[in-house]
């Protein structure tokens, strides 16, 4: 009789213990965070893990989560480094995974082809491969709300409009790294059409802070203008160094990455007239951010240094997470679930609608352009503004500038369906 | 082919002859360039001469003394106390490092000691990020009294400018070589360490004490590295990416021999204005980025030709 009892209590024990777990995984949404606050790279991957987090804990904290589930984070760290972000993600996605945000691109070349296989997508907003774009081809990789090579054709665009683009010398300083070296191959065919001379200038991850080599050779080759594809601690450095040469502030343009306060702040006054691309708001004068502070950094649940909020990293850590939950919510509302999977996830990411009354409703009017998921266009096709650095803060300079989608698009075209050449099994794959 | 001998041996003297405010330029950031590696190179050369470590560590502490300066300010110390303060720390950091770590190892094969070394640089990297956070920090350079700015001279016409920061590290690296080169032969304690340096057992034999040796050793390794962080963060900013450039040190080290505080300095000087003239006159035919691998090609020659370097001692093991 005794046996008999405790067997029962047991079994209705473990029942119990069950369908709480069930009820707990049918309102939970994990989302694994692949951040880096360690290493060379961690002055930019800081801020950004920062606002990501606040964000989505806010939705926690204010909404009870999305569409009545809680989101689950987990950080993992990767150091920027490829190995380390594979052994984060082969750690993390067995746990119910939704998306991956690698901030590195790096990390996203080794995710593309898991992608598909484990079905968990992969948003790599305004990094990774720029071919990604191509919806039919990649459909489990989005580059939302737009590519490197878009947005290098809108910096092409802000010279043209400056000045004119025919017969000038453009320098482009990079990383040598996969980030730095992806927007090459647009340069390389852009350059004879749009008459304009190429000099490149690389910088090794372990040359970061002694550029001098560069920069000597910059004066040499004596550019109109330079554009550069830096991150971390190669920023700071790239602009005391431009500094140092007495190249015109005023003619150097940061893409998104290299444009943030964390660059411009220890530089000061030097980097006065530095201009950089951006897609994303600066400071806390959106309601959203707003109840960032309230319901997350004032209740002590935030990792971020209470000034740094709004800052231009640390809001572009809050773009990819309104990203993450309105595709979250699109896919909630498209299949009728609390808890999602990786697929509903990626159907969520072909249909969600951010316009301006979304931002609106968000409370983030203003803090981007509209961006709406799509099948076929994972990449958004974006604009970019200008903001220059004053000294102590970044201004707004120019309205958006839209991609030379003209140009562009043939291009990743072709990289995408040269990509999947050599992949049989990616030949019948596509998206929706 | 009368092409490549034109562009290897005649355009890039023509080049030099043809723009020489920009030629003098390439030499000055080489020499500066040169300089700073030497610097880091010094902190190798103290604790290899006395001990016989390579110590891989010495990157990590130019990151974390710099960090420790930076950091205390920050807390609102000022910059000449926070300095001193800094400087007792790399002095705990020298006295934990004998107590906790060589004292334990003394007569095991150097590469357990050069593992341990790599076990503290894990410790300081964690460490240093634990306490003062992974962003990029700025160098106190105008609270320390640190010239900044730039002279401008103007040869012929052309224009070469020379950055004050890079002039006063040049001036404070001088003093510091020849502060140790004095306190190396001048002192009862400097003739300790070269004793040290030479024999261990020989020294212990006539009463030197080898455990206060090493504290002095990697204390004055310590302060070596504080000047190089503070004038290679004053020159860009103090992040971890510093601790990667230490490994320039490495060639520079082959190029001057590992026990030779001259030859630290010479081979800095080498590899600082080899690089930078082979960059810029012949890594164009290279495409660019030789700087990267120039140091570990004239590194490697070395090895081949004369392995214990230009002023390293010679090893010879009788069997």
């Amino acid at each position: 009789m005794l046996k008999k009892l405790i067997t029962g209590a047991l079994t209705a024990a473990v029942a119990i213990t069950a369908s709480i777990n069930a009820a707990q995984a049918e309102d939970e949404l994990f989302i694994p965070m692949l951040s880096y606050r360690t290493g060379p790279f961690a002055g930019g991957g800081i801020p950004f893990a920062n606002g990501f987090h606040d964000y989505l804990e806010m939705l926690n904290a204010r909404d009870g989560g999305i569409g009545g589930a809680k989101v689950v984070l987990e950080e993992c760290e990767t150091a920027y480094n490829a190995q380390k972000g594979v052994e984060c993600y082969e750690a993390t996605k067995g746990k119910g995974a939704l998306v991956y945000n690698p901030l590195s691109t790096g990390i996203t070349l080794q995710l593309i082809p898991k992608a598909p296989v484990d079905e968990i997508p992969v948003l790599s907003m305004g990094y990774g491969l720029s071919a990604a774009g191509v919806g039919e081809t990649f459909p489990w990789t989005f580059t939302y709300p737009t590519s490197y090579w878009s947005q290098m054709s809108s910096i092409l665009k802000y010279i043209d409009q400056n000045g004119g683009l025919k017969g000038k010398k453009i320098g482009f300083i990079y990383l040598d790294a996969g980030y730095g070296r992806e927007p090459i191959p647009l340069l390389e065919q852009l350059a004879p059409e749009m008459g304009f001379e190429l000099a490149m200038f690389p910088v090794a991850g372990k040359e970061m802070q002694a550029q001098s080599a560069q920069w000597l050779n910059v004066r040499k080759e004596r550019p109109d203008w330079m554009i550069m594809w830096g991150w971390g601690a190669m920023n700071a450095t790239a602009i005391k160094e431009a500094a140092k040469i007495r190249f015109p502030m005023d003619r150097f343009i940061g893409n998104w990455w290299s444009s943030a306060h964390a660059d411009l702040v220890p530089v000061g006054e030097t980097g006065k007239g530095y201009i950089g691309a951006n897609f994303s708001g600066i400071g806390t004068d959106f309601p959203a951010i707003q109840d960032i502070i309230k319901y997350v950094v004032e209740a002590g649940n935030s990792q971020a240094d209470p000034s740094t909020v709004g800052n231009v990293l640390y809001n572009r850590g809050v773009y990819n997470a309104v990203i993450v939950a309105e595709a979250i919510s699109a896919a909630q509302k498209m299949t009728g679930k609390k808890s999602i999977s990786g697929a509903d996830m990626r159907m969520g990411l072909e249909n969600f609608v951010l316009d301006q009354a979304r931002l609106g409703e968000l409370g983030l009017a203003g803090f981007t352009g509209d961006l709406k998921g799509d099948c076929v266009d994972h990449e958004g096709g974006g604009s970019v503004f200008f903001q220059q650095w004053n000294g102590s803060d970044f201004v707004k300079i120019s309205d958006p500038i839209a991609p030379m989608a003209d140009v562009v698009k043939p291009l990743l075209e072709e990289a995408a369906a040269a990509y999947k050449a050599d992949k049989p099994e990616w030949q019948g794959q596509t998206c929706g | 082919m009368s092409g490549i001998f034109y562009d290897v041996l005649a355009d890039p003297f023509l080049q030099m002859w043809q723009m020489p405010d920009f030629f003098i330029q390439v030499l000055w950031e080489g020499f500066v360039s040169g300089i700073l590696y030497a610097l880091i190179a010094l902190g190798f050369v103290l604790i290899f001469k006395a001990s016989g470590i390579f110590n891989f560590a010495q990157g990590i502490m130019v990151v974390f003394s710099g960090l420790t300066l930076v950091g205390l300010h920050a807390l609102g110390v000022p910059a000449f106390v926070a300095l001193i303060i800094t400087l007792g720390v790399m002095y705990v950091l020298a006295y934990l490092v004998e107590r906790l770590v060589l004292r334990n190892l003394v007569n095991q094969p150097d590469i357990i000691l050069f593992m341990a070394t790599i076990g503290l640089t894990n410790i300081l990297i964690g460490g240093g990020q634990w306490i003062f956070g992974g962003e990029t920090k700025s160098m106190i350079t105008a609270e320390l009294m640190i010239p900044t700015g730039s002279s401008v001279w103007e040869p012929g016409g052309g224009i070469v400018i020379f950055q004050h920061i890079d002039i006063a590290a040049a001036l404070i690296a001088a003093m510091l070589i020849v502060g140790l080169a004095l306190f190396f032969s001048k002192t009862k304690v400097g003739r300790a360490l070269r004793a040290v340096a030479d024999d261990h057992q020989a020294s212990l034999s006539v009463g030197i004490s080898l455990n206060q040796i090493w504290v002095i050793t990697w204390f004055a390794a310590g302060i070596v590295a504080l000047v190089a962080g503070i004038m290679w963060g004053a020159r860009s900013d103090v992040s971890f990416s510093l601790q990667i450039i230490a490994l320039k040190a490495l060639p520079v080290l082959v190029l001057g021999g590992f026990t030779s505080v001259p030859g630290a300095i010479v081979g800095g000087l080498i590899i600082g204005i080899g690089e930078k003239l082979f960059e810029i006159y012949w890594g164009p035919l290279f495409g660019s980025g030789v700087e990267g691998w120039f140091a570990y090609v004239i590194a490697l020659v070395f090895l081949l030709f004369r392995p214990q370097g230009l002023f390293g001692e010679k090893i010879i093991e009788r069997v």
